[in-house]
């Protein structure tokens, strides 16, 4: 497949495409060194392998409740990813097992935590939305919609009151967007001049509703203008776009001058979670998604015109493979967590 | 006939206040909307201006007089033709010392709502040591008091919220903290209880220790998410990685004449979540002890205060650093014959109805519970093993309520002492009504408990 050049063919119900609110004009991709690609490529695969390894434990009944796999959207939390640096802080949602690994948790410790076991992230008592790493600045992984970016905004405060320059970045999706404490929160953000970058990752459905039954606006990297935030559109099935807009937006943020809104246009292959039949679109709209933008095989491209063989990245994914397989051993034979488990954590 | 201008009531608790300036002089005309007076309420200076036009005929009260009641006369306005000695015969003028509040009568079941605190009697203070001296304190400085103490104590505590700041806190109880602690610590936040609450646990989530003030808890529904979701969960479900050490806090329950919206007691929702501890003190010096181990302590904290208490004054241990154990009820009084089990103010009632009992020979003990999650269960349950029958006090609603969860572990726990079925005292099932009447009507009296007492008696 070809490598692909812009995210409009395949997403025609949002056709003004990539530009930033403030100055309109689209940025150019900038190239990736191919050792920069190799680090794309293995840290999307290992999130791909990661949750296609727990869809199917989830199918085993490995892996219970809710489920929502991050298929799709390799490439924001990746290219986010190598825009930061040690310190700045990272929340999500729900769909939180990319951020997790993007943070460097441990697979092991993110799978157990799916099956509910002694030595997952949160000893077994949080489950897929709802893991926690401090050492690696991952503040969750939350299960109600939106609640994430007050939280967020909140890490962004504490970073100013102590007067370091660590960003707080903030992923919500196109469905929170239409929640009334995201503006609650834009407002005190740009108010206060807060470091945190909102990424919105915009997969366009939330859970079965589509963005245009859903949003009077659909352009979200606008959503901060009342609030006078600023925002773009990014490709963000281009990690090399993702990484781009947000080390501007970091900068921006590092330097004291408030928040900004990265708008990522992203798709998610599977359903909303594992329950989910995916009725309200067509098995074409997917594949066609799939077929001409997909993250990881853009990087794969990429790298076979760089020189790479077919080989050394088949290397590459034999190992990304048993890196999740391993995760996915100790997930299972992990035991679950002791009953005297169930009294403590409750206080401190 | 000269118009009477009256000391006038400029909030819904108010019940006195200082005659601060007099900006008028007699003999002067005054037209409608012209600031005659400065009155000094709890809360705040405000000014009085004229309804009425003509010539300020005597002043009543002199600048300066403290403690003058609502509605006493405190000059008159003389219409055109009117001279001074009609308005002086008219209208003789009472001394400010003799304008009693209403507050200082001895009333029973009809007391007004907002009086004189009934003080606990007799029993000293265990967390205080012996000798210590007391010193008279409202609630309010003693919530104001607590806050600057722990902020001096901890650069990590800030406190936000609603007009805590520049407008010196909606109810004045963050009065001066902005002087000393500047705009970094002491925040105003747009209204926006929701985004602020969600906003404050992020920033303990990364280890700084917010005062969210809620200008009432009612405005707090809006939060709930938050507060429960996010600040009462995230310990377990992280497994004890990542906890919140945060105190959300403000006038909790009814307050005067603000209807429903405005007057929710609040005590069972928040008690009924594992992960959150629930405070909610009666008196100064229980406000001061507890706030200040709230803010110490590391889990999310919910402070209940209450309105009508802002400006009772009750004798507060001098020293420096007055911190009470969280979880621990208080027996009030002591008695043999029935105990009462209150809390906030309910103690008002409790403690008025031992006193009436007493006067009938009931011996009434009564429990101030302080904090209601943990609840102080072995407290409850040593009184009822000495009396053998219970009457608890509430404001909030009966059903699912704090007396029901009393009278559940009093069940579990020392069914066999029981003489009598525990009676409820609590607001009645309706939301609180406007009128005056109806209002009272509405939530608990102390007539009620006495009645409750004796009926749990058998008397």
């Amino acid at each position: 497949m070809a490598a692909v050049s812009s995210a409009k063919s395949a997403t025609p119900d949002v056709s003004s495409r990539a530009g930033s609110t403030g100055q309109g004009s689209p940025n150019a991709v900038p190239e990736f060194s191919k050792e920069q690609d190799l680090v794309a490529y293995r840290d999307m695969l290992s999130i791909r392998r990661f949750e296609e390894k727990a869809g199917q434990m989830y199918g085993m009944g490995l892996i219970g409740g809710f489920c929502h796999l991050y298929i799709g959207q390799e490439a924001v939390v990746i290219g986010m990813q190598m825009a930061l640096k040690q310190g700045d802080q990272i929340i999500t949602g729900y769909r939180d097992h990319g951020h997790m690994l993007a943070c460097d948790m441990d697979p092991k410790g993110v799978m157990a935590e799916l099956t509910g076991r002694k030595n997952g992230y949160s000893r077994g008592k949080g489950g897929s939305m709802h893991m926690f790493s401090v050492e690696k600045g991952f503040f969750g992984g939350h299960g109600i919609v939106a609640a994430q970016v007050p939280l967020g905004t909140g890490l962004a405060f504490a970073n100013r009151y102590r007067g370091n320059d660590n960003v707080s970045v903030v992923y919500f999706g196109d469905g929170a967007a239409n929640q009334g404490q995201v503006y609650e929160s834009f407002n005190m953000a740009s108010l206060w001049k807060l470091p945190v970058i909102y990424v919105i990752e915009n997969n366009r459905y939330a859970m079965g509703t589509s963005i245009n039954r859903s949003s009077s606006t659909v352009d979200l990297s606008r959503r901060g203008i009342s609030f006078n935030i600023e925002g773009e559109q990014v490709d963000g099935m281009d990690v090399r776009a993702v990484k781009a807009a947000g080390e501007k937006a970091v900068k921006r943020c590092r330097e004291g001058k408030g928040p900004y809104i990265l708008e990522m246009l992203t798709y998610r292959y599977r359903g909303h979670s594992m329950s989910d039949p995916a009725k309200y679109r067509t098995r074409e709209e997917v594949e066609k998604v799939r077929g001409e933008q997909d993250p990881i095989e853009q990087v794969r491209h990429r790298l076979l015109e760089k020189g790479m063989t077919e080989d050394a990245l088949k290397k590459i994914d034999a190992e990304v493979r048993a890196r999740v397989n391993e995760a996915g051993e100790f997930a299972t034979n992990d035991p679950e967590p002791d009953p005297s488990e169930l009294y403590t954590d409750v206080m401190r | 006939m000269p118009i009477q201008v009256l000391m006038p009531a400029l909030s819904p608790t108010m019940e006195k206040g200082n005659l601060a300036k007099w900006l008028k002089k007699e003999g002067e005309t005054i037209k409608s909307g012209d600031v005659i007076a400065e009155i000094e309420t709890d809360k705040a200076t405000m000014e009085v201006e004229a309804t009425d036009e003509g010539t300020l005929g005597q002043i009543l009260v002199p600048e300066g007089t403290q403690d003058v009641a609502v509605n006493t006369p405190i000059a008159t306005i003389l219409s055109e033709g009117e001279n001074a000695s009609a308005a002086k015969s008219a209208q003789p003028a009472p001394k400010a010392a003799e304008s009693t509040p209403p507050a200082k009568e001895e009333k029973t079941a009809e007391a007004p709502r907002a009086t004189v605190p009934a003080q606990p009697k007799a029993l000293p203070d265990p967390d205080v040591p012996a000798g210590t001296e007391m010193v008279m304190m409202t609630v309010r400085e003693a919530l104001r008091d607590a806050m600057a103490e722990e902020m001096r104590r901890d650069p990590d505590v800030f406190v936000m919220g609603e007009e805590v700041a520049e407008y010196q806190g909606a109810y004045k109880v963050t009065q001066g903290l902005l002087q000393e602690f500047g705009v970094k610590r002491v925040i105003d936040t747009p209204i926006t209880e929701h985004g602020f609450a969600g906003l404050g646990v992020g920033a303990a989530l990364a280890g700084l220790k917010p005062i969210v003030e809620f200008m009432t808890w009612n405005f707090a529904m809006q939060a709930m998410d938050q507060l429960i979701n996010s600040a009462a969960k995230t310990l377990y479900m992280s497994g004890g990685q990542m906890g919140c050490s945060i105190v959300f806090r403000g006038p909790n329950g009814a307050a005067s004449r603000v209807a429903a919206q405005h007057s929710q007691d609040f005590s069972s929702w928040y008690s009924h979540i594992p992960g959150l501890t629930v405070i909610a003190p009666y008196t100064a010096a229980d406000y001061k002890g507890l706030l200040k181990a709230a803010i110490r302590n590391p889990n999310p904290i919910i402070f209940l205060e209450n309105e009508i208490l802002y400006g009772q004054s009750f004798p507060v241990p001098k020293l420096d650093d007055y911190v009470l154990p969280i979880g621990r009820a208080r027996i009030a009084r002591e008695g043999t014959d029935v105990t009462l089990v209150a809390y906030a103010m309910g103690m008002s009632y409790a403690l008025k109805a031992a006193e009436e009992l007493a006067k009938e020979n009931i011996s009434a003990e009564v429990i101030d519970l302080r904090t209601l999650r943990p609840m102080d269960t072995e407290t409850i349950v040593n009184s009822v093993k000495k009396t053998s029958r219970v009457v608890t006090v509430e404001e909030g609603w009966k059903q699912s309520g704090i007396g029901a969860e009393i009278s559940a572990r009093i069940m579990e726990e020392a069914f066999d002492y029981l003489d009598a079925p525990v009676i409820r005292v609590s607001a009645k099932d309706v939301p609180l009504p406007y009128a005056a009447n109806l209002e009272k009507l509405a939530l608990p009296s102390v007539g009620e408990v006495v009645a409750a007492a004796k009926a749990v008696c058998y008397r």
